[in-house]
């Protein structure tokens, strides 16, 4: 039988020697596709350690928000700057052994975690949420809102510099554009599209005779 | 759980805060032609923040939002010189901004919130606010540098402005981290007693180096000190006046938060570290101030040399020393705005003003603006009847009490070299004769006129009268 403590420690070590490789693979690997990968790598890893620690909400939020729309989002970018369709598909084929590592490498960190789970050990290090009795979630929503509160906010006022930066950064305004108004183009009556001319009526001239006609006698 | 008594103690910032949105919303609502008016109403919020941040100073330091924020009167007087400085930006920037059409609400709005940076910086109670303040003045300044989009220069300098900002805060988090690991604590205060008996002296120590690296960086002494050069020479001249004001009273603002509220227990292992910097700067600065043709980047090579005077005063690792750094900060803060001014109001379309050439025979051209760089330089140079000189001595003196003689002479040697090239800028304006076909002369109305002779001239001012400031820089640190 394997000592579950022992087999905790040895799951943390691996998750962190996968990180420190993945995150070399990210600066040292020429292929940008290839890269991309090891870095998604380097989050899931970096997510398995968090969830050792049984910090649950924030290893969700890494896979979600990082790995899930970031990254993929991130590589369809990658994919995208050399649009040759026939490159494209020659790309899949080539970057299928990275992918099926990366996602190798993904399934036994998982499994590893499923066996610390079911060893049913308490975590390593205290854990102040379980100390209330709380579920990491609550705890870290109670901690954001009270204790955390006045850097919670600054994070928002940091946000809003980033928005303004990106706007005066990348707007211009350019003139001799046309646009299309909406509230214009709601607000029309009929009298500013159709116009009404009055013209006096037209009598139709008297039918001509055939010009062959008239000359011929 | 925070209360309304927390609110009112950061009365300030969130004054500044809802003024920023306010102005955001104006710009975005207003006809060009109104955009005078925004300048006016910007630099009027900043003095009614002056006002709020000394009306509503506690006698006591108080906490607020269990202990992240702290309001004592080392954050009083650096929040209302940087309000200060960042005021005489507005005004000496207006100009320039108009001739090159950069004049955008925008500029204002991000420079108000790099000061909302700056004022939560220098009353971080906790290391998470600490880092927190920071990357708010460091976001709205890269995007403050690259504000000129179309010019190669200030796009190039804000890229390596934001890479080498990034590496630098990597380094901070990375140190904090090791700290927390070996206190367990975010909060300054009590990291201030966890560090006295902590089971890993080494880890500290460690973390110490990172955070110092993270410091050194936003202070830009040497040998972190590459980025300084090229993002003042890349960024439009109205940026950096700013970044070569204010912050370096939040980059004070930061080292003495961390290093003397957090851990001012290692002061035995920082202060040699920060000797080492000191030495470093004075050096690098001085010498390749020397081979500058830019006068934008020999001012910025003036800085990394006066960062290292202002490493002097903290290496005392006392009140006497951090007195004499914080007067030195203020000190450079003012002279600062006004070298810069000076070259604003010299500069018209078309003509930068960026070269020590340009400034040939100046005195004929126009007299007074010869004779205020003069005095501006004099006062960078150190030159005794003048603000700079006062500076430059306190912070020696600190270092000698301290025991750091050698220090002390290294200072003075290369206050010597230093003083090379700034008397060269005033004997280009005074004994050589002037570029036939080009015309320099003060630019701008009478309101930058005014002001900026007035910040010059309290140059002359405070050289003579220092006493009352350097006292009011002292009483901060008792107690």
């Amino acid at each position: 039988m394997i000592d579950p403590q022992m087999f905790q420690l040895v799951c943390f070590y691996a998750f962190a020697a996968v990180t420190v490789v993945a995150a070399l693979g990210v600066i040292s690997l020429r292929n940008t596709v290839q890269a991309v990968l090891s870095l998604v790598l380097t989050f899931f890893s970096t997510a398995c350690i968090w969830l050792l620690a049984e910090a649950e909400f924030l290893a969700i939020a890494l896979i979600v928000v990082y790995v899930g729309a970031v990254m993929v989002l991130f590589l369809f970018v990658v994919m995208m700057l050399d649009i040759n369709q026939e490159r494209v598909r020659e790309g899949f084929i080539k970057y299928l052994p990275v992918g099926i590592i990366v996602a190798l490498v993904m399934l036994g960190e998982m499994l590893a975690l499923i066996g610390v789970r079911a060893m049913h050990q308490a975590v390593m290090g205290a854990d102040p949420a379980a100390a209330v009795g709380m579920s990491n979630t609550e705890w870290l929503g109670h901690a954001l809102y009270t204790q955390f509160l006045l850097p919670f906010e600054i994070a928002a006022l940091i946000l809003t510099v980033g928005v303004v930066a990106a706007v005066v950064l990348t707007l211009r305004h350019r003139t001799g554009v046309r646009h299309q108004q909406a509230s214009q183009q709601v607000r029309v009556k009929a009298a500013s599209r159709i116009r009404v001319v009055k013209m006096a009526a037209e009598v139709p001239a008297a039918p001509q005779a055939e010009p062959g006609k008239e000359t011929t006698p | 759980m925070p209360n309304f008594n927390d609110i009112l103690i950061l009365l300030p910032e969130l004054y500044l805060v809802a003024a920023a949105c306010l102005l955001l919303l104006l710009d975005a609502f207003m006809k060009a032609e109104q955009r005078p008016l925004l300048h006016w109403l910007s630099i009027a919020v900043l003095v009614v923040a002056i006002y709020l941040v000394v009306g509503g100073q506690p006698s006591q330091p108080v906490t607020a939002f269990s202990g992240m924020f702290v309001r004592d009167g080392v954050a009083e007087i650096l929040k209302v010189f940087a309000l200060l400085a960042t005021a005489l930006v507005f005004v000496y920037a207006k100009p320039y901004l108009v001739d090159r059409k950069l004049f955008v609400g925008e500029f204002y709005t991000l420079s108000i919130f790099a000061v909302i940076g700056i004022m939560l910086l220098v009353s971080a109670g906790s290391l998470v606010t600490v880092y927190l303040g920071l990357e708010q003045l460091t976001l709205s300044s890269y995007a403050l540098v690259a504000l000129n989009r179309d010019s190669r220069l200030s796009s190039e300098a804000a890229i390596k402005y934001f890479v080498l900002g990034a590496l630098a805060s990597g380094m901070l988090l990375y140190g904090m981290s090791m700290v927390y690991g070996a206190t367990g604590t975010l909060d300054l205060a009590r990291l201030h007693m966890a560090a006295a008996h902590t089971g890993m002296p080494h880890l500290l120590v460690f973390g110490l180096i990172f955070m110092i690296v993270g410091i050194a960086f936003k202070l830009g002494a040497a040998p972190f000190h590459m980025w300084i050069p090229d993002v003042y020479q890349g960024s439009p001249t109205a940026v950096t006046i700013f970044i070569g004001s204010a912050p370096k009273l939040a980059a004070f603002g930061m080292a003495y938060r961390l290093l003397a509220s957090g851990l001012g227990d290692l002061s035995q292992h920082w202060q040699l570290m920060l000797a080492c910097l000191a030495v470093l700067s004075l050096a690098i600065g001085n010498i390749v101030a020397i081979v500058q043709s830019n006068l934008k980047r020999l001012l910025a090579y003036s800085t990394i040399s006066h960062m290292g005077y202002l490493l002097l005063g903290l290496v005392n690792a006392g009140p006497e020393g951090y007195a004499a750094a914080l007067f030195y900060a203020i000190s450079y803060a003012l002279m600062g705005t006004a070298a810069f001014g000076v070259i604003l109001a010299l500069a018209r379309v078309g003509f930068e003003c960026e070269e020590i050439d340009d400034l040939k025979g100046l005195n004929q051209r126009s007299p007074w603006a010869a004779f205020l760089m003069m005095l501006v330089m004099f006062s960078l140079a150190g030159v005794p009847p003048l603000f700079g000189f006062f500076a430059k001595l306190l912070v020696l003196q600190a270092a000698i009490h301290a025991g750091f003689l050698w220090l002390a002479i290294v200072g003075a040697v290369f206050a010597i070299i230093g003083l090379y090239y700034y008397l060269r800028v005033v004997k280009v304006m005074y004994f050589d004769k002037p570029v036939e076909g080009t015309e320099v002369r003060l630019q701008g109305d009478a309101s930058v006129r005014l002001v900026l002779s007035l910040n010059v001239l309290a140059l002359l001012v405070l050289g003579f009268a220092w006493g009352p400031l350097f006292g009011w820089c002292q009483r901060v640190f008792v107690g």
